[in-house]
């Protein structure tokens, strides 16, 4: 569960993220949409620390697992696959700890269940963007955390990848854990997202999916990240 | 001229050599890996800034105490630290990148070192500081690189996992709870301190050179860490041993001449690497399927 309790994040004085309240339910695969700029990764970067609060509080139950949009991880890095997904037990084994035995059989089986199975030694630069990105699955696997953040996990991997990501999903569900996954296609939000937040700085709605994207909620969420004033007046609100 | 002549006699029969290439060994062991490090986080230029930025600290202590180590050392590693310290600052509270703001700092901290060294010692002194020598080393000097390589690989082996966290994704580290910075800040320390240690022995410009070259030789023909770390200590090893040989029957500044065999390892690895020029050329031939 996580829970936002009237949150405001600013860039120099303009909210990305603007008094959002409200709550991820534990078990509940919350699609967060809305379009670029509208603030969802800002909102990602706040639950999980990386970005300060401006205003508000944030309460998370448990570990927070967080993917990042795949720009992030350098890729020429000299690391082989299994290596990389090993290092989702740095939270539990930290600099020390031994990693064979325990770690190193949730490793192995991480890689089967995201369909790696024979890659575990090869280098991570010669992974496809959908091998890779099957291989940051993998990693959240062995992190094992209750609350999942994913930042757009589908852009740019083929169907059948989205596929073996997407029952992934499903299990994390089933598991109860708190999924929420910030999403640009609206098909994939519909079919496979109980509830969605549609943000557009503000929350334009948040609830089960289908009431939630609805045109006219669609058409206000646009307006306002069109809109963009230097001279707006200050928020009234604290 | 025997074998024994050319590689063992030199060694055997002067106790300066001897304790030059215990210095050299010590030196490559302790900055093959720190330049890995450094070559796969993308900060080449950073350790060649900090060992610029070493010269008005090592100035000012050559102005005080002469060649006295302590006072050439802690000048070192004082200036070097604080040209470290400057940039950081600079581009954490201001627009500018790391290595843009670190190239503003490198830059006058060497002008510094140079008119410092120019109005108030000599010429020579100046190219003492800057090319340094090998076969000065004495035992005080041996002690300390030998401390600094210790340190450099104990820290490593100790922050061994979350150092190559921090350079591979910072991003993953810092959500979970890992202190990045504190990576970054030791490698950056342990930078100073070797490049002090080189130093002593090759000169502030040459120091770099056994840092980065080792490293980006290993690049060319390594595909794992492991495989990284162990072929630019061996490459290292080499152009120490072979660069004072050579500095000694040819009569050349030690700093410079194993600085040059080691660019002659890297000329011929660009050539012959696996991932240099023939290799490229080789794996144009491919399997079947």
């Amino acid at each position: 569960m996580i829970r936002l309790d009237d949150i405001t994040v600013c860039y120099r004085k303009h909210p990305a993220v603007h008094h959002v309240s409200g709550t991820f339910t534990a078990g509940g695969l919350t699609a967060v949409v809305g379009p670029n700029g509208a603030g969802k990764t800002t909102l990602l970067k706040a639950i999980t620390g990386l970005q300060p609060l401006t205003t508000g509080k944030i309460v998370a139950d448990g570990a927070i697992a967080y993917l990042p949009q795949l720009a992030e991880l350098d890729r020429q890095f000299p690391l082989t696959v299994s290596e990389l997904v090993l290092s989702g037990a740095w939270q539990r084994k930290g600099g020390f700890a031994s990693l064979a035995g325990d770690e190193a059989t949730r490793t192995q089986s991480a890689l089967d269940r995201v369909g790696l199975s024979g890659f575990g030694e090869r280098p991570i630069s010669t992974l496809s963007g959908g091998q890779l990105q099957r291989a940051r699955f993998a990693r959240l696997l062995v992190q094992d955390t209750p609350i999942i953040l994913l930042d757009e996990p589908f852009n740019n991997i083929d169907t059948r990848t989205r596929d073996t990501l997407l029952h992934i999903l499903e299990h994390w569900r089933d598991e109860s854990r708190t999924v929420a996954v910030v999403v640009h296609d609206m098909g994939i939000a519909h079919s496979h997202f109980p509830e969605t937040l549609l943000l557009a700085h503000e929350v334009i709605a948040w609830g089960p999916t289908a009431a939630t994207l609805d045109p006219a909620n669609l058409d206000r969420a646009q307006q306002m990240t069109e809109y963009w004033q230097n001279d707006a007046p200050w928020c009234a609100r604290p | 001229m025997t074998l024994n002549e050319l590689l063992i006699a030199p060694v055997t029969d002067f106790a300066f050599m001897r304790r030059a290439l215990a210095g050299c060994v010590a030196l490559a062991t302790g900055c093959a890996p720190m330049g890995v490090m450094l070559v796969l986080r993308r900060m080449s230029l950073m350790g060649d800034a900090l060992s610029h930025a070493v010269l008005p600290g090592a100035a000012v202590g050559f102005i005080f105490g002469g060649f006295a180590l302590p006072w050439l050392a802690g000048g070192g590693i004082a200036a070097g630290l604080l040209v470290a310290l400057l940039a950081g600052l600079a581009s954490r509270f201001t627009s500018l990148n790391e290595d843009a703001s670190f190239a503003g700092f490198y830059l006058v901290s060497l002008a510094v070192g140079v008119v410092l060294v120019s109005r108030w010692g000599s010429n020579v002194d100046l190219i003492h500081l800057l090319f340094g020598s090998v076969l000065a080393i004495d035992d005080p000097a041996l002690l300390l690189l030998a401390s600094i390589t210790t340190l450099t690989l104990l820290w490593l082996a100790l922050n061994y996992r979350g150092v190559i966290l921090e350079c591979v994704d910072p991003g993953y580290l810092a959500v979970n709870g890992g202190r990045g910075s504190r990576y970054h800040l030791g490698l950056m320390v342990l930078t100073v301190f070797n490049l002090v240690a080189g130093f002593q022995a090759m000169g502030t410009l040459m120091a770099v050179g056994m840092m980065m070259l080792p490293a980006t030789i290993a690049r060319l023909w390594a595909d794992t860490l492991a495989g990284l770390l162990l072929a630019a200590w061996l490459s290292g090893l080499a152009a120490s041993v072979v660069g004072l040989l050579l500095s000694y029957h040819l009569n050349l500044p030690s700093g410079p001449a194993i600085v040059l065999v080691a660019g002659v390892l890297y000329l011929l690895s660009l050539w012959l690497a696996p991932h240099g020029w023939l290799g490229r050329r080789a794996s144009k031939t491919h399997l079947q399927h």
